[in-house]
């Protein structure tokens, strides 16, 4: 089996309101009131991180990313990160092992925000209410961002990744763009847009970088991979929107992860034609609600529809023929693909009847429904608050949540997917170890755990392999110790 | 076929009721002052 796509996702929040109406004021007191809510307080460890560190040889950017270490940060019971990060509060999922599960988890990170919020607001004045948004940008040309991280085979070379990836990166917007009304960055007001199908892709400058908070690249090369360097990379994708809708978060991961099994066992031969300047496909395509604009490629004019025609054929035929258990079970893989031929063809046909699972396309419908009934122009401040509302957390105020989007999990699952980890990657023992011996947790990582245990020296728990720590591999263990010290002890012998 | 006719513009008007249903939703939760709301909203830049 090639390398299993260990998955997750990380998300910085819109904030806005507070004492003071300044946003890291407004991100800390978020993240503090969820770790006070918890009454659980384990630290995150820095040991790990190297931002700066690039997947090519010969890095070029402006500065190197610093780290952050004075800001509120904190490890929670199902294994995510909640901190913040510049001047957002962030959630980071724990890793999983299939792209539902990690829709599961990105959605119990909605929950999270909304605890959050709900806990920090009941002690405020009303006046300084806080509020979350899961979007992209604030329709003023300030951005921030949705990454998906996937595990790869370290043996696949990076110009493979750059290669394989483009064709799909610039054109996949069509089932799992945000949506926008109007546009904010000087390039793109040019062009008059009304509506885009993806809230980020303007905001992208490079093809290939190590930024990620300015000249933002569609292929990040930041080199962290949180576990054995020797056999894993893990690919930091930063192009993609924050999604509400699950199904196109499902297709999202679900397609880029069956994408990096090809390119891992087949290269990149066959896959469909590179854009001839992939920025400004990326950014045409953003602004073509109609679909039909197409773009230069050394095998002609191709739309975005054309690329994604072309890269089903490819991974249907690819799964057919050898499976893809590294991406998701096999019922899982393939009712992705339903979902996927299903997208592509109502796309092509009647895209409206997608309002229940793009989001683009969702929110249209209700912009272009309020347009009619109140004969508002295209960039109306209504329409603009409407895209802005569609994103709000809380449930009285959320657009998403009253426009009839398909859901994939019951309430219940992801209300226990907020406290509970997955049991299909090491995030299960991060979380158990959180949730039963944080008194005795010093700091947490991704690929580690400092444990005090009274005497001696720290113990540090290394976990370079997301796949060990599994609940198959440690409910035995967990179940035979009492105490942290316990657990180092059996763990150590 | 009248049948068929019949069974298209019943689900299309379901659909009109629904989308009507949707935007009294909507305008019933809809921040107050949108202008001010949407200028209002102003961000750091982040990733």
């Amino acid at each position: 089996m090639a390398v299993a796509k260990v998955l997750g996702i990380e998300t910085e929040y819109g904030v806005a309101g507070g004492p003071d109406g300044d946003p890291i004021t407004a991100s800390t007191l978020i993240v503090n009131a969820y770790a006070q809510h918890e009454r659980r307080r384990v630290a995150w460890d820095f040991a790990d991180e190297t931002p700066g560190r690039d997947a090519r040889s010969q890095p070029t950017m402006s500065y190197p990313p610093a780290i952050e270490i004075h800001l509120a940060n904190t490890v929670l019971t199902n294994g995510a990160r909640l901190y913040v990060d510049h001047a957002h509060p962030e959630y980071s999922s724990p890793e999983v092992r299939t792209p539902l599960e990690a829709v599961l988890f990105d959605q119990a990170g909605e929950l999270v925000m909304r605890k959050a919020l709900e806990t920090c607001n009941a002690t405020f004045d009303p006046a300084f209410a806080l509020r979350l948004y899961k979007n992209n940008s604030d329709g003023k040309g300030n951005s921030y961002g949705t990454h998906e991280n996937y595990l790869v085979d370290r043996a696949v070379p990076f110009d493979d990744l750059v290669r394989g990836l483009l064709p799909h990166f610039v054109s996949r917007m069509v089932f799992c763009g945000a949506g926008k009304v109007g546009s904010e960055t000087d390039e793109a007001r040019g062009y008059n847009t009304t509506f885009q199908v993806s809230a980020r892709a303007e905001f992208f400058e490079e093809v290939v970088g190590l930024e990620t908070t300015l000249k933002r690249p569609l292929i990040n090369t930041r080199d962290e991979p949180h576990s054995d360097a020797e056999r894993f990379r893990r690919l930091h994708v930063i192009n993609g929107d924050a999604t509400m809708s699950p199904v196109a978060t499902w297709l999202k991961l679900g397609t880029t992860s069956l994408l990096l099994s090809y390119i891992e066992r087949r290269g990149v031969a066959s896959l469909p034609p590179l854009p001839a300047r992939p920025v400004r496909a990326f950014r045409q395509f953003a602004r073509d609600e109609s679909l039909t604009v197409t773009t230069a490629t050394e095998a002609g004019e191709w739309r975005a529809l054309d690329f994604q025609e072309e890269l089903f054929a490819l991974i249907q035929r690819f799964v057919a023929d050898e499976g893809a258990d590294d991406v998701a079970p096999e019922s899982e893989v393939l009712s992705l693909l339903i979902e996927w031929r299903n997208a592509l063809d109502l796309l092509a046909t009647s895209p409206d009847d997608l309002a229940d699972s793009v989001d683009w396309i969702a929110k249209r419908r209700i912009l272009r429904a309020y347009q009619e009934r109140y004969g508002c122009g295209p960039l109306d401040a209504r329409l603009r608050a409407i895209d802005l509302q569609y994103a709000d957390i809380r449930p009285e105020k959320s657009l998403a949540a009253r426009a009839r989007l398909r859901p994939l999990f019951s309430d219940e699952d992801i209300q226990a997917a907020v406290s509970a980890p997955p049991r299909s990657t090491r995030a299960y023992f991060r979380g158990t170890c959180i949730e039963r011996f944080s008194e005795s947790l010093v700091s947490a990582n991704w690929d580690s755990l400092v444990f005090d245990v009274g005497e001696g020296p720290l113990q540090r728990v290394a976990m370079m392999d997301p796949l060990r720590g599994t609940a198959a591999l440690t409910e035995p263990l967990f179940a035979s110790v009492a105490t942290a010290r316990e657990l180092v002890v059996a763990l150590n012998g | 076929m009248p049948t068929e006719t019949t069974t298209e513009s019943s689900s299309t008007s379901d659909l009109t009721d629904e989308l009507d249903s949707l935007l009294d939703e909507i305008d019933s939760v809809l921040e107050e002052n949108a202008e001010e709301f949407v200028r209002n909203y102003v961000q750091k830049g982040g990733q």
